[in-house]
């Protein structure tokens, strides 16, 4: 509160200020020195006619050809491999729908942050599939029915049961019946009356990776303990299901796929999330590119709503002029269809007016002199 | 049980292989089969691949059993002596030859001190696990691969005399050094692969200080007595070729200078070195652009409006003539004959290059530089005895690159000079001791350092400079090839854009990225001029945006389509005119709407 009470003050002190424009570390200064950020920031923001959108590909492209191509792989450590570098920054700008690797970093409320409520909650999390618990399944001819016998063992580590194995199993295979037969046996037998030993040896390897316990999608897990507070990383991700758990910090809880992230939460997380992996990526590389950047190429990509591609199929597929979109790629398609539409270039960007031979309306072309008489 | 192969073919199976391996190995050594058969084993496929075809490279190895070089020192003695020849080592199964794929069966030593009982065969010579052309590189051990790499490509490039008769050739371009020297520290493959013949560069002088910052970023500073002495100093040849065709229609070239009747005459003095032929002598002096062939071609189209033209007959002139840029003196002149019985005419050009700024030399290290000033002997730097370098470079070429080899060679060469001895640098066999007692012997510091003193100003400098003898070799990229510039000049006919490349006298591209950059620092008024190189004015007819023409029977600019003669000038890039012009070929009508 009393840093608050402060900023009001120095707001207060500057006239017609744009304290609140600041940076949050500068809003705080008083008297001189506050001016003079005001006069700096004043200063470093952008002009009339300055060609932003040319600035920020370069000040993102030049650096992307000096990170290296290979993303690194970690081998034998204790850690999730995840897309890194160049790979990771062409998959965000890009906009694929599923990231190479998906991954999430979850955090636990208060009460939960224990080691143990943090190994219950990753068990929950953990895509289990009846082959993880299984010890053995068999086909029991004189009987006609399979039997899978589970590892007593597994399923502790798996904080399951024979019963939640078997109602997960009926739940996800409606055309079997399955049967308790002791602490870690499990009979099932297709409904069906007439069956042969194919139908029985189909639904074997079909159970074998029905899931039982777990959150689909999330393949791998790790709990760490960062200083005083247990996280959970994930490789897989699957934003919605692993908010609906009890025990999840809902508000700092991470994962880097940004069509989940537009879905679950909106575009403008989306956004967020946008500026957040390509600044990471950036600054994992060594690479110190301006925040604002990015920023405008993250707002480029989703102001329409929905998340756009930079490239063909997106931004650049989707500008207004001809021939801005005729010098790009496919020249032809554009064209042809640009004949059929009767389309009409209004001349009123860059690249159609470098093609003609104009003035580019950028900088210097902005503005016209007018001479007195 | 595995499979056999002869030649990649499968032949058939067998349960022991290993000992069918054996059994071949065995038997070619006692030469029972052919040496260049080779046989190679595949573990984890169970497969025997037999090789006897052709084009397999084979290298010869030592055959080594129970740890034991099979080459003693005995049979060494009685080779040196002439007693046994190297023939005969191989049909006693001493040496014996091995393709790259029995070599992965094989378990070689580098060195005969390296062997244990595992190993199958030893390498002739350490300095054999490398290549021919990183053995020709002295002292390649003690410099870093890359090195080696950028070294060996070099050579490549180095003038000297590439072949003995060069005299008789007709390359098409060529370069021999004039007073080519052998390296004062070789390699013995120099000598084994018969190069010795065909030496490749000069041993300099060069001293390791900077000079008036001529020689930043790898420049050379080069004594001005020394280029006039003949340092580096080249023959550029290059051979021009011609042909007298016969074509369809009972037309023909002819070989004869051209009667002022012929289209695309070229000025009399063009003409005037040639003989009554047509063709020019034998060491004569051309210049750039010199006819060197008189050929009249019949031409290659007849256009109507020509056609018309009175007093010009359907020749043109299609002389050969000296590359722009270029001259020299005629070295010789071949006439023959092609398959079809036309005449085949080539000419070759020499030209005399004497280095100038600009031009490329290196050292066998990957040390390139160009040359950054030539400097008057007087003004160069000096030891007590008045040795003077011929070339200065910057000591920031070492420690980065890690050159060692070089400074070696510096100091190798130094004491073969002073010595009158050539210095051994092959891989694993230089001795450094031996050079620095040389040195010492001579009466100079072991390390090759000496007092310098500035040349200019007579003072002693305050460190002292590495100097000493160095192998450099001239690299055919001369400047003279490729200085180019250009204000206005030629366009292309269909774009009307600027020309490409020096040959054509072209301009330099401002390509999509630097137009980015342009726009970036908002500098829109520049970026229209570099971009108006083939700006067009035309007229556009204000209701159909169709460009208009003049009709000369009216004295008007009019529409094609309307026939109005409402219309607005407008200047463009030529090269979208040109587009819209495709477009409309295309029975696609885009329309310039003007105000």
């Amino acid at each position: 509160m009393a840093k608050k009470s402060t900023a009001k003050q120095s707001k207060a002190e500057v006239e017609g200020s744009n304290v609140l424009m600041l940076p949050p570390k500068y809003q705080n200064l008083k008297g001189k020195a506050l001016e003079e950020a005001l006069k700096r920031y004043e200063k470093m923001r952008y002009e009339y006619g300055e060609a932003v959108g040319v600035v920020a590909a370069q000040s993102i492209s030049e650096p992307a050809t000096q990170i290296t191509l290979r993303a690194y792989h970690a081998a034998g450590r204790v850690q999730l491999v995840t897309t890194k570098g160049l790979p990771r920054l062409i998959e965000i700008f890009d906009a694929k729908k599923e990231p190479k690797t998906p991954s999430m970093t979850i955090y636990l409320e208060k009460d939960y942050n224990t080691a143990e409520k943090a190994h219950e909650i990753a068990s929950k999390i953990k895509e289990t599939s009846l082959k993880d618990v299984m010890e053995y399944d068999a086909i029991d001819l004189a009987e006609m029915v399979l039997e899978i016998k589970l590892n007593e063992e597994k399923l502790k580590n798996h904080f399951l049961d024979v019963n939640a194995v078997k109602n997960a199993l009926s739940k996800s295979m409606a055309t079997a019946e399955f049967e308790i037969k002791d602490d870690t046996t499990i009979i099932a037998k297709p409904k069906a009356k007439h069956y042969g030993i194919k139908d029985l040896q189909l639904m074997r390897t079909k159970l074998r990776d029905r899931h039982v316990k777990g959150i689909r999608g999330i393949k791998q897990i790790l709990i760490e303990k960062d200083g005083e507070e247990w996280k959970i990383t994930t490789l897989g991700s699957n934003l919605k299901k692993v908010l609906d758990l009890k025990g999840v910090d809902k508000k700092r809880t991470y994962t880097n796929n940004i069509f989940e992230v537009a879905e679950v939460l909106g575009i403008e997380a989306a956004r967020n999330l946008i500026i957040k992996e390509a600044l990471n990526t950036l600054r994992e590389q060594g690479v110190d590119t301006d925040v604002r950047h990015i920023m405008l190429v993250a707002d480029i990509m989703t102001h329409t709503g929905s998340i756009q591609a930079i490239g063909r199929y997106g931004v650049a597929g989707s500008k207004a002029s001809v021939l801005a979109r005729a010098n790009f790629e496919e020249t032809v398609k554009h064209l042809t269809k640009a004949a059929f539409k009767g389309e009409r270039d209004m001349l009123t960007s860059v690249v159609e007016n470098v093609i003609i031979g104009n003035a580019v309306p950028v900088g210097t072309g902005m503005i016209k002199v007018k001479y007195k008489d | 049980m595995g499979l056999v192969f002869v030649n990649g073919q499968l032949m058939g199976k067998v349960s022991d292989l290993e000992g069918l391996r054996k059994e071949i190995i065995e038997n070619r050594r006692k030469g029972r089969l052919p040496k260049h058969l080779n046989v190679y084993l595949l573990d984890d496929r169970d497969e025997l691949h037999i090789n006897i075809d052709g084009g397999r490279v084979l290298r010869p190895l030592i055959v080594v059993k129970d740890g034991k070089s099979l080459l003693t020192d005995e049979l060494k003695e009685k080779l040196a002596k002439g007693e046994i020849t190297w023939k005969d080592l191989f049909d006693k199964g001493i040496l014996e030859f091995l393709d790259a794929d029995e070599e992965d069966n094989a378990y070689v030593a580098v060195s005969e001190k390296d062997l244990t009982p595992e190993h199958t065969h030893l390498e002739l010579d350490p300095a054999t696990i490398l290549g021919i052309e990183a053995s020709l590189l002295p002292f390649p051990e003690k410099n870093r691969g890359d090195r080696l790499n950028y070294g060996s490509r070099m050579v490549v490039q180095a003038s000297g005399i590439y072949l003995k008769n060069f005299l008789i050739r007709d390359d098409t371009a060529s370069q021999l050094l004039v007073y080519p020297e052998l390296p004062m520290a070789e390699t013995q493959t120099v000598e084994a692969t018969g190069l010795a013949t065909h030496p490749s560069g000069q041993n300099l002088v060069i001293a390791v200080l900077s000079y008036e910052g001529y020689n930043i970023e790898d420049a050379l500073i080069v004594n001005k007595a020394s280029l006039e002495r003949g340092m580096g100093r080249s023959y550029f040849m290059r051979t021009y070729v011609t042909e007298a065709r016969k074509y369809w229609g009972g037309q023909e070239d002819i070989i004869a200078i051209p009667t002022s009747d012929i289209r695309g005459l070229r000025p009399e003095k063009s003409y005037s070195k040639l003989s009554e032929e047509g063709i020019i002598n034998v060491e004569e002096y051309a210049d750039s652009e010199d006819v060197l062939v008189a050929k009249i071609s019949p031409i290659r189209f007849i256009g109507i409006q020509e056609e018309l033209r009175i007093g010009i007959s359907n020749k043109r002139d299609n002389s050969v003539v000296v590359r722009k840029g270029e001259e020299g003196i005629v070295e010789k002149v071949i006439l023959t004959e092609n398959e079809n019985g036309e005449k085949i005419i080539k000419v070759t050009v020499r030209e005399y290059k004497v280095p100038e700024i600009g031009d490329k030399f290196a050292t066998r290290h990957g040390q390139k530089g160009v040359i950054g000033m030539i400097v008057p002997e007087e003004d160069m730097p000096f030891t007590k005895d008045g040795i003077k370098p011929d070339i200065i470079i910057n000591p920031h070429a070492i420690p980065s690159r890690m050159t060692v080899g070089q400074l070696l060679e510096i100091v190798a060469g130094k004491a073969g000079a002073l010595m009158g001895k050539r210095i051994d640098a092959t891989a694993f066999k230089g001795d450094e001791k031996e050079i620095r007692e040389m040195l010492k012997q001579a009466g100079f510091r072991d390390d090759g350092r000496e007092v310098l003193y500035d040349g200019k100003t007579g003072k002693k400098l305050e460190a002292q400079i590495l100097i000493g003898i160095t192998y450099y070799q001239r690299l055919y990229h001369l400047v003279s090839h490729k200085m180019h510039a250009r204000s206005r000049g030629k366009v292309t006919l269909l774009t009307k854009q600027p020309t490409e490349g020096r040959s054509k006298e072209g301009g330099l591209r401002f390509g999509e990225m630097e137009k980015d950059c342009l726009i970036a620092h908002g500098a829109a008024m520049a970026l229209k001029e570099r971009f108006s190189s083939d700006k067009y004015k035309f007229y556009v007819c204000k209701s159909c945006g169709v460009i208009a023409y003049e009709n000369k029977n009216k004295g008007r600019l009019e529409c094609p389509v309307c026939k109005g003669s409402e219309v607005k000038e407008v200047e463009m890039s030529y090269a979208f005119k040109l587009l819209l012009d495709e477009l409309l070929s295309m029975m696609i009508y885009p329309r310039i709407e003007v105000k």
